[in-house]
């Protein structure tokens, strides 16, 4: 018999989400896990009860007998201290814990021996993005951000010209172009705005301009790229620098939204209090760091307040304000974990710390805290070293484009060599000679230049034409097959006129062979390419 | 017809010529292309046979042979496979090169036309060389078409000393050329002469035996440049320019070839023509020094079938396994099912792909892909990063990321197309056995690798089933 896994409902005032959904429970049950919920829990997500039971999972109606029969907790906002109270000895949770802000509760946690897998600790490499809940959720609150400022803004975001006259499309400024201020680009340049986004990282600019986007560059020079693909503090001369520049966007948009998070650190503090002043009567900030203190100076965490005539928007629960999404997405990335906990299928967990994945997502294991995990080794490599040490020839970049100029003194080597040779030719060979072998060097000439323009996809029929033209050697063969009386009578006689021929029609029936196949078999391969 | 006609219509012959290749910068006009290469040459054989040099007695011989020879190889145009070409291009060769040898040994014997002094000097060397140039073509092709057809084993076959036996022959023949040159009769310089082509001959086969299987493309190529070559021999030898110029177009084409199929190698032309790639000793010591270690997974065609639709950019990476099975119209048909899916399906083509230039390429044409979706590798290969699935079939030492990573491995430096930065790669391939370079693949060990084991052709017909019946 497997595990049991219970899912409570969300205690946290205005939660709405819920940790595991009718569609993942299936999934897990295929597993080999048995699934509990506890009644209600999906309410706020627009998951009923019969959904779960029809799902395959058990209904319990209290919070204490769900956490009494569970081996193993889904949640989705870290446990309350009564909902530790109710947990058994040795239990696994998995859940947001925010182990950098919440020392405490790591240590109620490990006093119940419990394992926990905080889902806002997992690594931030390739083989985990699928259960980067951090992402899914970030990806939701960027989308919602935008939604709410177009409610609470008194505009069109797209640009219209009506009957009653022109109204401008609306100016977006994002701050911070990670998962969520990138899902907010996306949300606004396809609600018509016009988005313009800034971030410390160099590496997200194209991502920015994919997106509809304009990258608003801060004139500084540093490197924003933090360990595992993060942000990281900036210094003093740049912070400077980035202020000019948002204090000059201010005044220009109407909507901000800032996303600047430092993991483990306190948000950046981004917008002051003047910012918001210069900014024009009716606009708005949705700041999406209020929870870590918020990125500008004048937002209350949670609420929606009105400074100088600026909308600041503070929610910290725009994830759940899209309950029913968020629930689903978070419910894969919980299930995506349960499978890498349990690669056997037969509903026991194996929390191996072998695991880079699962080592950097458990944060406390049978009672022992362990995090932080050691540093995470690096997926995105710092651009230094991305390219590795090999010595990898520049791309040649379409046949034919000049490379680099050869250097100097192998030049004049080159040149002093062939200088040579042209005068031994000259010096010795008979004038008829120097006529043919100026041809021929000309001919070299324009056949390098003709062939580096060839495209490489058809090599092949290059290579079966020149075989056929290359047969023009039957020329060589026709002239002596019978050569006219009138070259000499005298040395006639000396001429052994039977082997001649005999070689010369060898020679003109193989070529013949060249020519005829050579061509016919290109025409045949051309035919074939075809658009 | 005049001499001077006959100089006017070699002109015109060669303009043609030149328009002929230059058509092939773009499929567009590449059927034009060849079509002037026909009239060039349809004009230099007509103005030659009707021109002064041949009397009437001759056209019927000439007629005669043609209609042999035409009929030859109109027949194998039209027979040949898409996957032969290789083959068909390398015995091709060896006519020009045993063709080049006959008419120089014509030369030499006929006394038609005197020379005196310097000039006679001149015109011997350019029969040593043009028989000579001729025969290494001749016998190097014969070999390149007995390995590529396999005939003969591809591995190289090195022959103890082989780079001093090179060397002695050489010698040998310039030895001979003296004694030719200074030969007072015909009778008296046939004897170097005949020595001369002996070793030609075996020097060819030789050079071409120690060549391994994967070094094709270069040995072709550079075959099609002697062919070139010995043409242009041959007319200096007739003081002919018609021929120099389409001996130095086809020599300078060959030679661009071969320069082209080195750079994507990252070899150096002299390296290989002196041979022993994947000869066993650089690919073992390689081996020691960095195992990739990790297991692969593998794929059944129906989960390719799956990864494939959920896909929105795939590329597909065929190599010489897709040639071997025959595999490019079920490729194909797949790229037509996900196309009409709106799956971006797009083809990367290493340049040494297959066992000659553009080998890939006319293979996709013959099964009827588009080519505009056919691209070069360094057309696609910053695109990786941005494809959900790469299949690679039937290839492996042009997708082997250890040429970029591993310094100390035999193909380090080696442009590779960079399939493992997609988001998942297939890789398609009957065992686990290394490819041509004796290189072991890393690739097959990463994370977002998937492989499908078997017969390329069997399992993309299982894939097109599963791929049809889900749809």
């Amino acid at each position: 018999m497997g595990l049991m896994i219970g899912v409570p409902r969300e205690i946290f005032a205005g939660e709405k989400r819920v940790a595991t959904v009718p569609e993942a429970v299936e999934k897990l049950i295929k597993l080999g896990f048995a699934v509990t919920v506890e009644s209600g829990a999906g309410a706020g997500s627009n998951f009923d009860d019969d959904a779960y039971r029809a799902a395959g999972a058990s209904v319990v109606d209290t919070a204490a007998a769900l956490w009494a029969g569970a081996d193993m907790v889904f949640k989705v906002r870290a446990p309350s201290a009564d909902e530790i109270a109710l947990m058994r000895e040795g239990t696994t949770l998995v859940s947001f814990i925010w182990p950098a802000q919440n020392p405490e509760l790591l240590k109620s946690l490990a006093a119940r021996k419990a394992t926990v897998l905080a889902m806002d600790s997992v690594p931030r490499i390739s083989r985990a993005q699928k259960l980067d809940a951090l992402s899914s959720m970030a990806n939701i609150g960027g989308y919602r951000a935008v939604i709410e400022a177009a409610h609470h803004f008194g505009r069109f975001f797209t640009g219209q010209i009506t009957a009653a006259g022109k109204v401008p499309p609306a100016k977006v400024f994002i701050i911070g172009a990670g998962v969520a201020g990138l899902a907010a680009i996306g949300a606004a340049a396809g609600l018509g705005a016009i988005v313009r986004a800034s971030d410390t990282r160099p590496e997200v600019a194209d991502q920015i301009t994919s997106l509809g986007g304009e990258v608003v560059t801060v004139d500084y020079v540093e490197e924003g790229t933090g360990v595992g693909g993060y942000a990281k503090v900036m210094s003093e001369g740049f912070q400077k620098a980035q202020r000019e520049t948002f204090a000059k966007q201010a005044r220009d948009v109407d909507i901000i939204i800032t996303t600047a998070l430092i993991p483990g650190k306190p948000a950046p503090r981004l917008i002051t209090a003047e910012m918001v002043q210069s900014m024009k009567a009716g606009s708005v900030i949705v700041d999406m760091a209020a929870e870590q203190g918020g990125n500008c100076e004048l937002t209350v965490p949670g609420q929606v307040v009105v400074k100088h005539g600026v909308t600041i928007i503070g929610y910290t629960d725009l994830a759940s304000r899209l309950a029913r999404q968020a629930s689903t997405l978070y419910a894969t990335n919980l299930f995506r974990l349960s499978e890498e906990l349990c690669k056997t299928k037969d509903g026991v967990i194996n929390v191996n710390m072998e695991d880079e994945v699962l080592r950097g997502t458990t944060v406390v294991k049978a009672g022992e805290v362990t995090w932080p995990p050691p540093a995470p080794k690096l997926s995105a490599a710092p651009p230094a070293a991305a390219k590795p040490a090999t010595v990898m020839p520049t791309a040649k970049k379409g046949h034919g484009a000049p490379s680099a100029p050869m250097s100097g003194t192998k030049l004049s080597v080159m040149f002093g060599i062939a200088a040579l040779m042209f005068w031994f030719v000259g010096a010795n060979a008979p004038a008829a000679f120097l006529g043919h072998f100026t041809v021929f060097v000309l001919a070299c000439f324009v056949g390098y230049m003709v062939v580096w323009n060839v495209t490489p996809a058809l090599h092949t029929p290059l290579m079966s034409v020149t075989n056929a033209i290359s047969s023009i050697i039957v020329i060589g063969a026709l002239v002596q097959i019978a050569p006219p009386v009138a070259a000499g009578a005298v040395l006639q006689s000396t001429r052994p006129d039977e082997l001649i021929r005999w070689l010369a029609v060898a020679g003109i029936a193989l070529t013949a062979i060249n020519m005829f196949g050579g061509f016919a078999v290109t025409q045949r391969m051309l035919a074939m390419f075809r658009k | 017809m005049s001499e001077s006609l006959v100089t006017a219509a070699y002109i015109g012959a060669i303009m043609l010529f030149i328009l002929s290749l230059s058509g092939l910068s773009n499929p567009e006009t590449a059927r034009r292309g060849n079509l002037f290469g026909i009239l060039g040459m349809a004009i230099a054989v007509l103005a030659t046979i009707f021109g002064p040099r041949v009397s009437a007695g001759g056209i019927s011989w000439i007629i005669g042979a043609m209609v042999v020879g035409g009929a030859i190889g109109l027949y194998a145009a039209r027979t040949v496979k898409m996957t032969q070409m290789p083959e068909l291009v390398a015995i091709m060769h060896s006519l020009v090169g045993l063709a080049a040898m006959a008419v120089g040994f014509i030369s030499y014997i006929d006394t038609s036309v005197t020379y005196s002094g310097t000039e006679k000097t001149i015109h011997n060397i350019e029969i040593y060389l043009g028989i000579l140039i001729g025969a290494v073509t001749f016998s190097g092709s014969v070999i390149a078409f007995g390995k590529l057809s396999g005939r003969i084993g591809g591995k190289p076959m090195l022959l103890p000393g082989r780079h001093l036996l090179n060397l002695v022959g050489l010698l040998v023949v310039i030895w001979f050329g003296r004694e030719f040159i200074i030969a007072a009769s015909v009778s008296a310089g046939m004897t170097p002469l005949i020595v001369m082509t002996v070793i030609a001959l075996l020097f060819g086969m030789h050079m071409v035996m120690a060549i391994g299987g994967a070094d094709m493309p270069v040995v072709v190529s550079m075959l099609n440049s002697y062919s070139g070559w010995a043409a242009a021999a041959t007319g200096f030898m007739l003081s002919n320019d018609l021929l120099i110029v389409i001996g130095a177009l086809v020599g300078s084409s060959g030679a661009i070839l071969s320069y082209i199929m080195c750079n994507a190698m990252n070899r150096n032309f002299i390296s290989v023509i002196a041979g022993g790639f994947g000869g066993g000793t650089p690919a073992k010591v390689s081996g020691d020094a960095a195992q990739p270690a990790g297991d692969v997974v593998p794929v059944s065609a129906v989960e390719t079938a799956e990864l494939l639709r959920d896909a929105k950019g795939v590329i597909i990476v065929p190599g010489y396994g897709m040639a071997v099975a025959q595999a490019q119209h079920t490729v194909f048909e797949i790229t037509k099912l996900l196309r009409e899916k709106k799956i971006n399906v797009r083809f990367g083509i290493h340049p040494v792909a297959g066992r000659m230039p553009g080998h890939m390429n006319v293979l996709l044409a013959e099964a009827k892909v588009p080519y505009d979706i056919v691209f070069e590798m360094d057309e696609i290969n910053e695109d990786f990063p941005d494809t959900d699935v790469v299949m690679v079939i039937g290839a492996n030492d042009i997708v082997n990321p250890a040429a970029q990573d591993d310094p100390t491995s035999p193909i380090a430096g080696m442009p590779v197309l960079e399939v493992w930065k997609a988001k998942t790669s297939i890789v398609m391939k009957r065992s686990m056995a290394s490819g041509y370079a004796g290189v072991d693949n890393p690739l097959f060990y990463k994370d977002n690798n998937r492989m499908l084991f078997g017969d390329a052709k069997k399992m993309l017909d299982e894939v097109l089933v599963a791929l049809r019946t889900d749809a």
